[in-house]
């Protein structure tokens, strides 16, 4: 079996609750609770859950755009060495921050404004001192056709694109630093149908020209399963099923996975009324105050009183067939829908 | 004037067109759309972002915002047992429009907490759309809001009164969204992209909620979207737009599996499916939607189509075919179908082709 590029060992990010005149601290948002996630080299993992579940958050301290409380980012690199990101301060990162890079959600807020395609692109090779002058813009140019851009737009500002050609700009700021792993958050979730499918598209090529590995978060379901080869369910700051793809989609073991499933409409009328119909209160917990036992307890339609709400005997993430993981007190015992194959 | 002919139609638009007159140009953001809304039936408007879809809504209540204006077009709206009348007439600030607006018609928009002040109660503001247009006191008007939350599925409705919009999630300030809009027991409901911004399980829920309330009370909804998995989940008639102009019309089960104009059929090719396994590629649109003010001339939908033919589709405007019963397509593609008749025989050969 290859090693993993990435080995996250109970990640904890909490962000502290201040109240008060001066300040106080009251409490603490858990966006990640104890997260323990692999990921294969050249693989796409998906992460996948509802706002507010800290997939954006685990992303973002995987990068080290944000510090993590506790726990280790195990970080394989190409000499077979493993750095924790999770200990090393700003100045140690730097070369890693080469190495992992992130595509942002928003293509209209993530561009400055004010810098031309050629300053945003080739900023991280100024500033990481790879090239300057010509060479810069040669490896902007070619970065920038690489992403199905003309490079004669080289001088432009970003108001001039659209969301899709924006948000290849964003692809291409990513990757010029010759990333291996790149967090890609919700990259598409701003963009049109029909250009949407042309940025996955794009997406996958570079993966295979680049041999990149992707951790791709993302709210919608039905983008992640045409993408990932596996994919993590994530409820209020814990990963709560873990699995290859189809294996997932075709058999949820965890009851949050399944409602999930089954409230993604589906673009087929005569689908309307076929298949198991899961709804959930619209009530996430509150983080700071998260439920008693299993987290998921209070919408989940299975939930047992006297079991699933005990406190200190929530469920942990277990391995409950080849490569799939769920965190459920009573996954032996439900028999839980999927996604059928759909009519052609 | 024309006659409107005799049909169930509850809403009836023809050929509305509105303009935005900006400094840099004329934008042509709906032009020349029609579109009719039965009695007690759901139509579904889909289109990307830039295709009218939302304007044509706001054209309907006269909420075009400056420095837009419905320039052409005429909008029937056929009241309960009475004469027909066209609301595209009505000033925006008229007092025959603001009876219906809120009253006959409401409307739901996209960003349920951007849309609920935050100053004043759910309560504050339900008792006003209510007393707005019902001849209820104050006591009566509160009792009317809770039972309108209740109905709308939030539980402890006479606690909920009290509450700042800031202090429910998403899905709860949509559902008083929803209660609002309810409040006079309107005919029409237009919902502008309701569960955009909400989860999945959560637009989930407000799509039965509105199914239920449909069932109950026999409204009709005209409802906005750009995502095809709503539309098969909601509509029974689905009107597809683009850059302005509806491009196709029909029932949802045939714009799904009978689509006849290239654009509704590469829309519904790069759509990823449920089910259909992982390293799926998608069927992509080219290029890029333009932006309204430049528009392609002939058909907007030209420089995209793979099926387009030159010194054809970029030169002369589409005609809009009758390719069935209820339905139309404006694609060149079809412009002998109606000689075939209503059976759409030919449609299925087109599509071949």
């Amino acid at each position: 079996m290859t090693m993993p590029i990435l080995d996250v060992r109970d990640l904890k990010v909490h962000f502290p609750v201040k109240a008060g005149f001066i300040g106080r601290t009251v409490g603490h948002v858990r966006a990640v609770d104890g997260v323990d996630l692999t990921i294969q080299p050249g693989e796409t993992l998906g992460l996948v859950g509802e706002s507010g579940c800290g997939k954006t958050t685990l992303g973002r301290s995987i990068s080290r755009i944000i510090k993590p409380s506790t726990g280790m980012i195990g970080y394989r690199g190409t000499d077979g060495t493993v750095t924790d990101l999770a200990a090393l301060r700003e100045r140690e990162l730097r070369p890693f921050q080469r190495q992992i890079r992130v595509v942002f959600q928003d293509p209209f807020s993530s561009l400055n404004p004010r810098m031309t395609l050629r300053q945003i692109v080739g900023e991280p090779l100024r500033a990481n001192g790879i090239a300057t002058g010509s060479e810069l813009e040669d490896r902007v140019a070619d970065m920038l056709a690489r992403v199905g851009l003309s490079p004669k737009y080289m001088d432009r500002y970003p108001h001039a694109f659209s969301g899709g050609e924006r948000q290849r700009v964003n692809i291409a700021r990513a990757l010029i630093l010759g990333p291996r792993l790149v967090i890609a958050d919700e990259p598409v979730s701003a963009l049109d149908v029909s250009v949407r499918a042309q940025i996955l598209n794009l997406l996958r090529d570079l993966q295979e020209e680049f041999s990149l590995t992707f951790l791709f978060v993302s709210h919608d379901l039905s983008v992640v399963e045409s993408v990932c080869d596996r994919v993590a369910v994530m409820y209020l700051g814990k990963i709560v099923e873990l699995a290859e793809t189809a294996e997932l989609y075709a058999s949820p073991r965890h009851p949050y996975t399944e409602a999930l499933l089954s409230a993604v409409p589906r673009p087929d009328p005569r689908l309307r009324d076929v298949g198991r119909r899961v709804r959930l209160t619209d009530d996430l917990p509150d983080p700071s105050n998260p439920p008693a036992g299993c987290y998921f307890h209070t919408r989940c339609p299975y939930a047992v009183a006297g079991v699933c709400d005990v406190s200190g005997q929530g469920p942990v993430l277990d391995g409950i067939g080849p490569g799939h993981h769920a965190a459920c007190l009573r996954s032996d015992e439900l028999s839980l829908a999927g996604v059928a194959s759909e009519l052609a | 004037m024309r006659p409107v002919q005799a049909s169930d139609a509850l809403l009836e638009i023809d050929g509305l067109t509105t303009h935005f007159f900006t400094r840099e140009g004329t934008v042509r953001a709906v032009d020349g759309v029609s579109l009719t809304v039965p009695a007690g039936k759901t139509v579904c408007v889909v289109g990307e972002s830039g295709c009218g879809k939302s304007v044509t809504a706001r054209s309907v209540l006269g909420l075009v915002d400056e420095p837009g204006r419905v320039v052409a077009g005429e909008i029937w709206w056929r009241r309960d047992g009475q004469a027909p009348v066209d609301l595209a007439r009505y000033g925006p600030k008229s007092e025959e429009m603001r009876r219906v607006r809120g009253g006959e018609i409401s409307m739901v928009f996209q960003e349920p907490m951007a849309s609920l002040s935050p100053m004043y109660t759910v309560g504050a503001q339900l008792v006003e759309a209510i007393r707005l247009h019902m001849p209820l006191d104050r006591e009566q008007a509160r009792e009317r809001a809770a039972d309108l939350l209740r109905r709308v599925g939030i539980p402890r409705p006479e606690e909920r009164l009290d509450a700042y919009s800031f202090q429910l999630s998403g899905g709860m300030c949509q559902r008083v969204m929803i209660a609002i809009a309810l409040a006079a027991g309107p005919a029409l409901l237009i919902a502008d992209e309701p569960t955009t911004a909400l989860d999945v399980t959560t637009q989930a829920r407000i799509i039965d909620l509105i199914h239920e309330l449909q069932a109950e009370t026999g409204m009709s909804v005209l409802f906005i979207t750009h995502d095809l998995g709503v539309v098969a989940e909601i509509a029974d008639e689905v009107v597809v737009m683009y850059l302005g102009t509806v491009v196709e019309r029909g029932g949802v089960d045939e714009i799904f599996h009978d689509p006849k104009h290239p654009y509704t059929r590469a829309l519904l090719g790069s759509i990823p499916r449920m089910g259909a396994g992982t390293g799926q590629r998608l069927a992509t649109i080219r290029g890029n939607v333009p932006h309204p003010s430049d528009r392609p001339s002939g058909c907007p939908f030209h420089p995209r189509c793979g099926d387009a033919v030159a010194g054809l589709c970029d030169r002369s405007d589409p005609p809009d075919v009758r390719v069935g019963p209820g339905r139309t397509a404006r694609c060149v593609l079809h412009e002998n179908a109606d000689l075939i008749g209503d059976d759409g025989q030919l449609g299925a050969e087109e599509v071949q082709r």
